[in-house]
């Protein structure tokens, strides 16, 4: 019975199901672009960096996979201060971004009124340079017998500089701080602009609801305001040290020898020794530290439930 | 539960004002809530109900004026060192706390450290016990407006503030909730100021309503006395639907007599604005509850001594316990009479010819001078309505 009473119900049905599975099809059409973009150029660049990284060989009379994984442990045993360098000046710009970016960010989403546009402008306006021209200004800012330096000088503000290993002959250039500094001014920007829209999310009535509730504007700050911007701050801080820790640029221009970050010698063994496999591996090991910090750096904030 | 004693209040506001650049929101406003009262701040929006509220909490720095608590000044003090609540219209439950934090927040900010107990006291009273962990976006409406009100109410401020709490919800749940928040006050006995725009709202939990308008007090009493006695055609229309039929007055006295509509209107000299003069005008009103209908033809069937008019019925609509029907009168207006479906009289169609008759001592009387239709739905204040 029932199987004489099934064959109506299949055109029916087919009728219905074809427009369904043409359009549950669309959300990957539309992903296809994307997707064909990451494996061309960023799925295909690993895999054959990855093959590198494990190849030995020279130039003259070229490279082959020998699985010499050797590579990395010299990498890392060679380079390793230039890594440490790396994290701690990246982490230490990020810091910087965040201290300078907050009160802006918070000055633009709730006491900037009719001048909110015109400060974002500015924020971004940096970009309108070259990221290697700005860099290169920061030179002659930090040029040694210039303003900044000779005003430093005169409050005796590099000696606790020079003190504290930031500084050294009275001079900025050539120094970990100018580095610093490098880094923080081109990504501050990257800071500012996700704490600014998570700020500019939190409803001014909490405000309000916090101050009736007897907190004081500072405690509001702290109960409140701070960890509803914490997805900003966690996007911000990710944006800044993330290229930061790769950077080269900053280190190249404004630092010298003893202030390599790990993106120059990798910079240096592409294109000056021509060693590809232990650049290759020196990225990789790169990727792989960034990667472990900012996981346990995501899940320590605990900001899964507020993103 | 146990309250914590706070000592009797009343809040004073005393030549208290509001503007933004040329704009008053409130003009200079003396008002005193009684302790312990529910007391209401009625108008259309923009009326400066919730800027007086929002000056109440600190929220909003007033003009002119102080506001006194207890006999204490606190105009110049900041919002988080009164001790007054409230409850938004947005309810601004923070997002990142879940409801026992929420509620918990001001204990905390005035360094209660067990609040557990307390807590779970509030969320009892509001009936949300199972909710303690839920974080505010996972609850509905009504139970994000109850944190609201526990999350005011543990901190037993003398003053609880509620700027129109219950706008938000559908009109099932906006019931229900008048009458737990009636309750709750009178539960715990604190001092409620409530902003809402609607007059039933007002009515039915308000022990004193302050009918405002253009940033003044039209109006303040308790709800049936304004209901009964409006002394403006604002708060004429505004709170309920009046009949205004305007007149000239024949005799004064005891009783005042009026000319409209070819006919003559009785009513209570005490209910007329004073001074009445014969040969001035007067704005007769009458709720439309008031009146009787009568077919013309059984006319002789009227009590003497009634205030009656003649017309013609030009729209009936049935709404379950009553009848309404649009009567176009000699005496100039479309009124408005709402009939009990006792004893429905088959003839009351659309052009039947009817009066209307009603006791004068329902009458009263208003100004002439103003506008016969401020406050009426539709007029200048369109979500009166809602």
């Amino acid at each position: 019975m029932s199987v004489t009473k099934a064959p109506p119900a299949h055109p029916a049905e087919a009728a219905v199901r074809k427009p369904s599975t043409r359009r549950r099809l669309v959300p990957y059409w539309l992903l296809l672009p994307g997707i064909l973009w990451l494996l061309v150029f960023f799925a295909l660049p690993m895999v054959y960096q990855a093959s590198t990284s494990v190849q030995t060989g020279s130039l003259e009379k070229g490279f082959e996979v020998t699985w010499h994984v050797r590579t990395y442990w010299d990498a890392l045993t060679d380079y390793y201060p230039q890594f440490v360098r790396s994290l701690l000046y990246a982490g230490t710009a990020t810091l910087l971004c965040l201290l300078l970016g907050y009160p802006l960010a918070y000055l633009i989403a709730f006491k900037a009124g009719r001048w909110r546009n015109l400060v974002l402008v500015l924020v971004v306006a940096p970009f309108f340079t070259s990221f290697l021209i700005r860099t290169l200004a920061w030179k002659t800012i930090l040029a040694d017998g210039g303003a900044v330096v000779d005003a430093l000088n005169t409050l005796h503000v590099l000696d606790v500089t020079a003190w504290l290993g930031w500084t050294e002959n009275n001079r900025i250039l050539a120094t970990p701080m100018a580095v610093v500094c490098g880094l923080t001014y081109n990504f501050l920007p990257f800071m500012i602009l996700p704490l600014y829209t998570s700020l500019e999310r939190i409803d001014g009535r909490l405000h309000e609801a916090a101050g009736d509730l007897y907190a004081t504007p500072a405690t509001t700050f702290r109960k409140v305001t701070l960890p509803l911007s914490m997805p900003g701050v966690v996007s911000g801080t990710l944006l800044t040290f993330i290229p930061a820790s790769g950077d080269y640029v900053n280190a190249e221009l404004l630092g010298s020898a003893d202030t390599k970050m790990v993106g120059s010698v990798i910079q240096t063994q592409f294109l000056r020794v021509l060693d590809y496999p232990t650049a290759a591996a020196l990225s990789f090991i790169l990727m792989a530290v960034v990667l472990l910090v900012v996981t346990v750096y995501i899940r320590r904030s605990g900001t899964e439930d507020l993103v | 539960m146990t309250q914590q004693q706070t000592e009797g209040g009343d809040v004073r506001l005393t030549g208290i004002s509001k503007t933004y650049g040329s704009f008053t929101a409130v003009h200079p406003l003396d008002l005193t809530v009684p302790q312990g009262s529910f007391f209401a701040l009625l108008g259309a929006s923009g009326c400066g109900k919730t800027t007086t509220l929002r000056m109440i909490a600190g929220l909003e720095e007033a003009t002119t004026g102080t506001v006194s608590l207890g006999g204490r000044d606190i105009t110049g003090l900041p919002p988080y060192k009164r001790p007054v609540n409230t409850v938004f219209q947005s309810y601004a439950l923070f997002p990142h706390l879940d409801v026992s934090e929420n509620i918990a927040f001001g204990l905390r900010r005035r360094g209660i450290r067990s609040v557990s107990r307390q807590v779970g006291e509030m969320l009892d009273l509001v009936q949300l016990g199972d909710f303690a962990r839920r974080k505010p976006h996972q609850l509905s409406g009504g139970q994000q407006q109850r944190v609201a009100v526990a999350r005011a109410l543990i901190n037993h401020p003398q003053v609880l503030l509620l700027d129109e709490p219950l706008g938000a919800l559908d009109l099932k749940l906006r019931r229900r909730m008048q009458l737990e928040l009636k309750r709750i006050q009178t539960e715990v006995g604190i001092t409620f100021i409530h902003v809402t725009h609607d007059q039933e709202e007002a009515m039915t939990m308000a022990d004193t309503v302050a009918v405002m308008n253009g940033g003044r007090v039209e109006q303040l009493g308790a709800p049936a006395d304004l209901y009964e006695n409006p002394r403006t055609t604002f708060v004429a229309n505004f709170l309920g639907t009046s009949n205004l039929i305007e007149g000239e007055i024949v005799s004064a006295g005891a009783d005042v007599v009026v000319a409209a509509g070819g006919g003559k209107l009785t009513l209570p000299g005490g209910r007329c604005p004073s001074p009445v003069r014969s040969g001035g005008k007067l704005l007769v009103g009458i709720r439309p509850e008031k009146m009787s209908l009568t077919h013309t033809d059984d006319a002789d069937r009227i009590p003497e001594g009634r205030n009656r008019v003649t017309g013609r019925i030009t729209d009936s609509s049935f709404i379950g316990v009553s009848t309404q029907y649009v009567v176009e009168s000699t005496a100039g207006t479309a009124l408005q009479v709402y009939e009990q479906n006792i004893e429905r009289d088959s003839r009351f169609q659309p052009g039947a010819e009817v009066i209307l008759h009603w006791n004068p001592g329902h009458t009263f009387g208003l100004d002439a001078a103003q506008s016969i239709d401020a406050g009426a739905a539709g007029a200048d204040s369109p979500e009166a309505v809602a």
